[in-house]
């Protein structure tokens, strides 16, 4: 059986190396996104960037799949909400073994299965199609509620931005998942602290964030989303908390854009961030320095 | 105190009102025992609501199956997109809220959730078109010309409660999405005196006449009913074809019946804008047939409050409304 069952399996592995495991993931996974974007000539390359450890520690980690079914009936359910995060969730496909490496190189090009916002009709592990913000969160509503009603032991886990907190209905989604007492529901908020109109802040005042999903009746933590430590920590808190009274959970994660590349940490933020083509090079150059420093 | 005589006025702008004639034969909320009939064969069949289970009959199967009803709260855009996700994991969802909700407020999310993986989730609106007299608030007058556009939607405009009965596990069985106008309470029951079942898809003659033909959805074929018997006494004999089915569409059967010689009218409790005129217009105008098509519809306008017999008559839905037009026609 070939199915990863990685964060009870790792758990003999040692914190260490269970840790490693993760942050390998996360390296791999950001030259997957520099390599796409390169693709593009552009592309939302800093978002890929600074969520890559959340998607490591989610599939790495967390998320029990079978890579050559990935439609197998027994997985966990990761839904992507933010559909414009696709190339961070390709790079983690490929990462995860469900799409082929080699077939990175045609996002967003026509007629690939990798288009350049997530549709589950065209990528194998797309859960479904995001893109439309504030979508994500009700239909995991759904999901885990009918996962929970049919018997099975499956989480849902929905993958959202801290932008998408300014829709209505995700905020209509988080009363539901408290009202019929969603424990098999974990969700992942990036809080980049970027939206297409600049920063959140001034685009639209979504803090006291911890608070809203606390009012809410949620389990919330809020870690640094770029420290694999306390992601996994994080998550080994919503195993702690389940229960037959579980609460749904959520992991707020304060995270950088373009975090690994020094290059484009430092960069003026923005949604869609340009990079021109002699930069390409230094940017893996980077990544890779920065990678290798941390692991000696 | 003095008691002012007032001419007797038909009252009400109440929310539920009803559209049976007195004395008509009707069948109590037909939706919700034929969705517990379903269930019964199906068990991934579930019911949803957001808010409204009392107002859609729902409640039938929220009490028939208490464990396979999930109530959503008065959150139209978690209804739709939950409801994706429960098809998602293979269950079996009608949803239910008002079609103006459904329609107006999330419609995004039945597009992208439901419609473009083509899940199976069926989507159950109550108040379409002009059936009460709240105002435009409640009055789902574009519900069709809304939901047409979205594509792998199946539309379901019912006549009576044998039209619902017979509807409700065939759009079950259906792949992809559906929108089923509701008709709710006590809903007349009609077409059992004729030769007739609901097949998905299917449009079907219902009575054949020289002079006139009307094409016609959802409670409007009971008004063409009656009228084509009212028209038989002014010597107009009217044939009455009724397509519940507004998508995908029996183009084949509608061009048939309207490429005649006899006067054409559509008849849809809805705007004349973008619901079943439109539909027969454009395939019409596609198969190259030269017809003129009268419609009788819901003006482009939003809509009074009132009483819902006056504004069936105000707005041209009423049986003496239906024959007027026509006789001005001939």
């Amino acid at each position: 059986m070939t199915t990863t069952t990685t964060s009870t399996a790792t758990a003999g592995t040692g914190a260490a190396e269970r840790r490693r495991l993760v942050e390998d993931f996360a390296y791999r996974m950001r030259h997957h996104a520099l390599n796409m974007g390169e693709v593009q000539g552009q592309g939302y390359v800093g978002q890929a960037l600074g969520s890559a450890d959340m998607f490591a520690a989610v599939y790495a980690d967390q998320l029990v799949y079978r890579p050559e079914d990935p439609d197998w009936d027994g997985r966990d359910r990761f839904l992507l909400s933010t559909g414009h995060y696709a190339i961070g969730h390709y790079a983690a496909l490929a990462q995860a073994g469900i799409v082929p490496i080699e077939e990175l190189e045609t996002y967003g090009s026509d007629d690939s299965r990798l288009p350049m916002s997530g549709m589950s009709t065209y990528t194998p592990g797309m859960e479904i199609s995001g893109g439309s913000l504030g979508h994500g969160l009700p239909i995991a509503i759904g999901t885990a509620l009918g996962l929970r009603h049919q018997g099975s032991p499956s989480r849902v886990i929905n993958f959202m931005s801290d932008g998408e907190l300014d829709e209505g209905s995700t905020w209509e989604a988080a009363m539901g998942a408290h009202h019929h007492g969603l424990g098999n529901l974990t969700v992942l908020v990036d809080i980049n602290a970027l939206q297409a109109d600049g920063k959140t802040d001034t685009v639209m005042r979504t803090e006291p964030v911890a608070d809203k999903w606390a009012a809410s009746g949620w389990h919330v933590q809020r870690v640094d989303g770029n420290d694999v430590g306390q992601l996994l920590a994080a998550f080994d808190a919503v195993a702690q908390d389940a229960g037959p009274d579980a609460r749904p959970s959520v992991i707020l994660c304060d995270t950088r854009v373009g975090c690994g590349v020094p290059l484009l940490e430092e960069r003026e933020k923005a949604h869609f961030m340009r990079i021109e083509e002699h930069e390409w090079k230094t940017c893996r150059e980077q990544l890779t320095a920065g990678h290798e420093g941390a692991t000696k | 105190m003095t008691t002012t005589p007032v001419k007797a006025r038909l009252k009400t702008s109440a929310m539920i009102a009803s559209f049976a004639d007195p004395g008509q034969k009707t069948a109590p909320a037909p939706f919700g025992h034929a969705l517990v009939k379903a269930a019964e064969e199906n068990p991934a069949i579930v019911g949803l609501t957001a808010d409204l289970g009392k107002y859609t009959d729902m409640h039938i199967f929220a009490n028939a199956f208490p464990e396979r009803f999930f109530q959503m709260g008065m959150a139209e855009q978690l209804l739709l997109g939950a409801a994706a996700g429960m098809a998602q994991t293979g269950l079996v969802p009608f949803a239910s809220t008002y079609s103006v909700f459904a329609a107006r407020r999330a419609y995004d999310f039945l597009a992208l959730d439901a419609a473009e993986p083509n899940l199976n989730v069926n989507v159950v609106g109550g108040l379409p078109g002009l059936t009460t007299g709240y105002g435009p608030s409640h009055q789902a007058t574009e519900d069709m010309a809304i939901f047409r556009g979205m594509p792998n939607l199946t539309i379901v405009d019912p006549c009576d409660s044998l039209d619902i009965e017979q509807a409700v596990p065939q759009l079950a069985a259906s792949e992809g999405p559906t929108y089923l106008r509701l008709l709710r309470g006590n809903v007349p029951t009609v077409l059992d005196e004729y030769d007739y079942t609901f097949e998905l898809g299917k449009a079907k003659v219902l009575r054949g006449g020289a002079d006139v033909v009307f094409v016609s959805s959802g409670l409007m074929t009971m008004r063409a009913l009656a009228a084509a018997k009212e028209l038989a006494k002014h010597h107009v004999d009217v044939a009455v074809v009724h397509a519940p089915t507004i998508k995908p569409f029996d183009t084949e059967t509608v061009l048939r019946e309207l490429n005649t010689d006899r006067l054409a009218v559509t008849l849809e409790n809805h705007s004349v804008v973008g619901g079943l005129f439109e539909t027969v217009a454009s395939a019409v105008v596609q198969s190259g047939v030269s017809k003129r098509v009268v419609p009788i519809a819901l003006p482009d306008e939003f809509l009074q409050a009132g009483a819902l017999p006056t504004l069936h008559d105000r707005y041209g839905l009423s049986v003496a409304r239906i024959v007027e037009k026509v006789l001005g026609e001939l």
